[in-house]
């Protein structure tokens, strides 16, 4: 057993790490996805880690840095594909919130009887004014087309997980880099002629923050261990969990974040928002934590009524 | 990175696994939780069965008696034994997890013969004697004073939760050689032994209703210049060292167990609301436990221990309490009687100190934001 990153992984980190320091500075991401980005990232191998050889613990590593940078775009619909693509889970004639509409190629839908496509053309709705996050338009598909199936139920189950699993990433990557900032920020700024890092109470929100990071990104890295070797574990438990942990990381970092930022985290200009932002949007997608924290209840142990 | 287990690995939890399910069922019956002499009894007992069959301080390295299990044998060795239900470590907590170390990384020669076979065999038993009223959190601030007379330390002052303090054979006592130096350089590390005039041990009642721990009144007890370990006042270093140990390993079993906890307690738990609570627990009970295993491996592949290992104590003793309150609501009106359903509120009970004892989570704290994340130490008044 080596739960560690290997040289190879630390390489593969710190190669897309200063790729994204590099090409997509917050002034860039602030203006949102397009295809340029697409394609850069594509250019990059970001979209065929699998069908270039890398494992599910590699691929976890890159998406964790996605999120780290915040860049926006359906980075996880996208993963495998040769297009703009992004995954939701749902079925014909659902009114649904699509993401990214304007830059989508194909949309696919993960339901009961497995994998729909639908072109992205044969989509309309009504853009909403003020999306959540700026970084993620939003529109209001009122009726979604059936699409043509593509994938069988065992698929798209299989699709779900790997698409959980890489969003779970993204969520530790956002709650890591909103740490980062935090004691940034913490060092520097000072009140009462001192950094207000040095009063415990700023101290220890941030340290919850490192905990709450540190413990997801080890969930993340198990659950994707697992992935590439399902024997090492239950595979449905640590992938629940790994999205349970890493989603709650992200959002409550986020509002940590904030309230160390003191007023600045409650503006527009500082990027604490757009991380928090997008840890709520990733919690809508492919099950909220409460979702996942129901599915690790079942596989546990069943309640037995007559103990009551 | 991967979790597999190599074959050698798991013949090594075959073997175990094998051998556990032949010797628990031999073991004697479990004696009352108060009766401190027959405890000692059964726990030194069974680690005595462990260093018969080769399993004695699985992590401790070959030539100080131990079998130098790799990092991943050790998990294997946690697992199996916290999932077999074997006994816990009990009164050898200190001897195996926190002096014996300590003597293997800064005790002479003659200190190393003298203990470290011993405590495998569980002939000698060790508590620890660091904390005073006065000492807690700032345990730099020790008092207890020890002043040279030839060949003898005579050390006068009080130590308080004194884990095991009524059977100890040893206990690590921390004490200050050098009361005009700055708190932390005039501090020295001596092996107390237990049976030396002049010691008065009063157990102290925990909300058990047990005596887990004790206080401890030296009077002019004359302690061998021979039991120092390490030099005179370089002994808040050697704290360290022995602090170290708790970030390692000590309290992985614990965790193995918490997980057992949580499969025990989920038959108890109908209502949809706590099901759910449940599953956010377990989740994040298996993201520590992952954590745990990174720990290792990092500090088997590197030597240093990585930022997790000042992270997993916080974690996993906050995560207990609010295991042991989902308990409580679980249970309702069977938390009346504490042995009523289980060993769940006594488990609740006992996990209260798990955020005290071995620094407290708001020290936890300090130290990740100071050590982990660098930011600046509160000005000292
Ligand atoms: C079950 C149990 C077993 C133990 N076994 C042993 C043993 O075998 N040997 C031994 O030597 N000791 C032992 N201890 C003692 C333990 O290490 C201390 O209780 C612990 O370090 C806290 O010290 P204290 O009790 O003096 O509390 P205090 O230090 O007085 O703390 C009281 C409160 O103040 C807070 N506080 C204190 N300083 C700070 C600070 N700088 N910043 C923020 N908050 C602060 C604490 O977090 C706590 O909430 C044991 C304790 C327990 C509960």
């Amino acid at each position: 057993m080596n739960f560690d990153l290997t040289d190879d992984q630390v390489a593969l980190r710190d190669g897309i790490r200063s790729h994204l320091e590099g090409r997509f500075s917050m002034e860039r991401v602030r203006e949102g996805f397009d295809r340029s980005m697409f394609d850069e990232l594509s250019e990059a191998g970001v979209f065929s880690l699998r069908a270039d050889g890398f494992s599910w613990a590699d691929s976890v590593v890159v998406y964790e840095e996605l999120g780290r940078a915040c860049v926006p775009g359906p980075l996880v619909g996208s993963a495998g594909a040769d297009a703009v693509v992004d995954v939701i889970e749902g079925r014909g004639g659902d009114a649904v919130w699509v993401e990214h509409l304007a830059s989508l190629d194909r949309l696919l839908t993960i339901g009961d009887d497995g994998i729909r496509e639908i072109p992205a053309a044969s989509l309309v709705g009504a853009e909403a004014d003020w999306p959540l996050d700026p970084l993620t338009p939003a529109h209001r598909v009122e009726s979604l087309p059936a699409g043509e199936l593509v994938g069988t139920a065992s698929e798209a189950s299989r699709l779900l997980n790997e698409l959980t699993l890489l969003t779970a990433a993204q969520q530790v990557g956002l709650s890591a880099a909103l740490v980062d900032m935090s004691v940034g920020y913490a060092m520097t700024r000072e009140q009462f002629g001192r950094p207000i890092g040095s009063f415990q109470a700023v101290k220890h929100m941030c340290a919850e923050m490192a905990v709450k990071a540190e413990v997801a990104r080890a969930a993340v890295q198990a659950a994707a261990c697992i992935m590439d070797d399902p024997s090492t574990g239950d595979e449905m438990r640590s992938l629940h969990g790994a999205k349970i942990v890493a989603g709650e990381a992200a959002i409550m970092n986020g509002r940590t974040a904030t309230q160390v930022y003191g007023g600045m985290g409650f503006t527009w200009e500082v990027d604490v928002h757009l991380y928090l932002k997008r840890a709520w949007i990733l919690e809508t997608r492919f099950g909220s934590a409460d979702s996942h924290a129901d599915a690790v209840a079942e596989i546990l142990p069943p309640a037995d009524r007559s103990q009551r | 990175m991967d979790l597999r287990y190599s074959d050698v690995d798991e013949a090594f939890r075959a073997r175990l696994r094998e051998w556990l399910s032949s010797e628990l069922p031999k073991l004697p019956e479990q004696p009352p939780r108060d009766d401190w002499s027959a405890r000692r009894g059964w726990d030194t007992d069974w680690q005595r069965r462990l260093f018969d069959a080769g399993y004695a301080g699985i992590n401790w390295p070959k030539e100080f008696g131990g079998q130098g299990a790799t990092p991943s044998q050790h998990l294997v060795f946690l697992e199996e034994t916290t999932r077999a239900r074997a006994p816990y470590v009990g009164v050898n907590f200190v001897g195996l997890l926190h002096a014996g170390p300590t003597i293997i990384a800064e005790g002479t020669e003659a200190q190393k013969t003298d203990h470290l076979s011993k405590i495998l065999r569980g002939d000698e038993v060790w508590c620890q004697g660091f904390s005073e009223p006065q000492a807690g959190s700032d345990l730099a601030a020790v008092r207890t004073k020890a002043v040279l007379d030839g060949d003898h330390y005579v050390v006068t002052g009080q130590k308080i939760w004194c884990s095991y303090g009524q059977i100890g054979d040893y206990g690590e006592l921390l004490v200050r050689t050098d009361p005009d130096a700055p708190k932390h350089k005039g501090i020295t590390w001596l092996m107390l032994p237990m049976d030396l005039p002049g010691i008065e041990i009063r157990p102290l009642k925990t909300v058990l209703g047990s005596s887990e721990f004790a206080e401890l009144f030296l009077d002019e007890v004359r302690v061998p210049v021979s039991c120092r370990i390490g030099a005179e006042n370089d002994g808040w270093r050697v704290t360290n060292v022995t602090l170290s140990f708790e970030r390692g390993t000590a309290f992985v079993s614990e965790m193995v167990d918490a997980l057992r906890l949580i499969d025990d307690l989920s038959p108890y738990v109908t209502d949809p609301a706590y099901r759910r609570e449940l599953g956010h627990l377990a989740a994040e009970m298996d993201g520590i436990w992952a954590l745990t295993k990174r720990n290792i491996t990092q500090a088997a592949r590197t030597g240093v221990m990585g930022p997790g290992s000042m992270m997993i104590k916080y974690a996993y003793s906050e995560l207990r309490q609010r295991l042991g309150e989902l308990s409580m609501k679980v249970l309702e009106r069977d938390v009346l009687a504490v042995d009523a359903v289980g060993e769940f509120v006594e488990e609740r009970l006992r996990t209260l100190a798990l955020t005290i004892a071995a620094g407290t989570s708001q020290i936890q704290k300090n130290i990740i934001g100071e050590r982990v994340l660098g930011l600046p130490k509160e000005p000292r008044p």
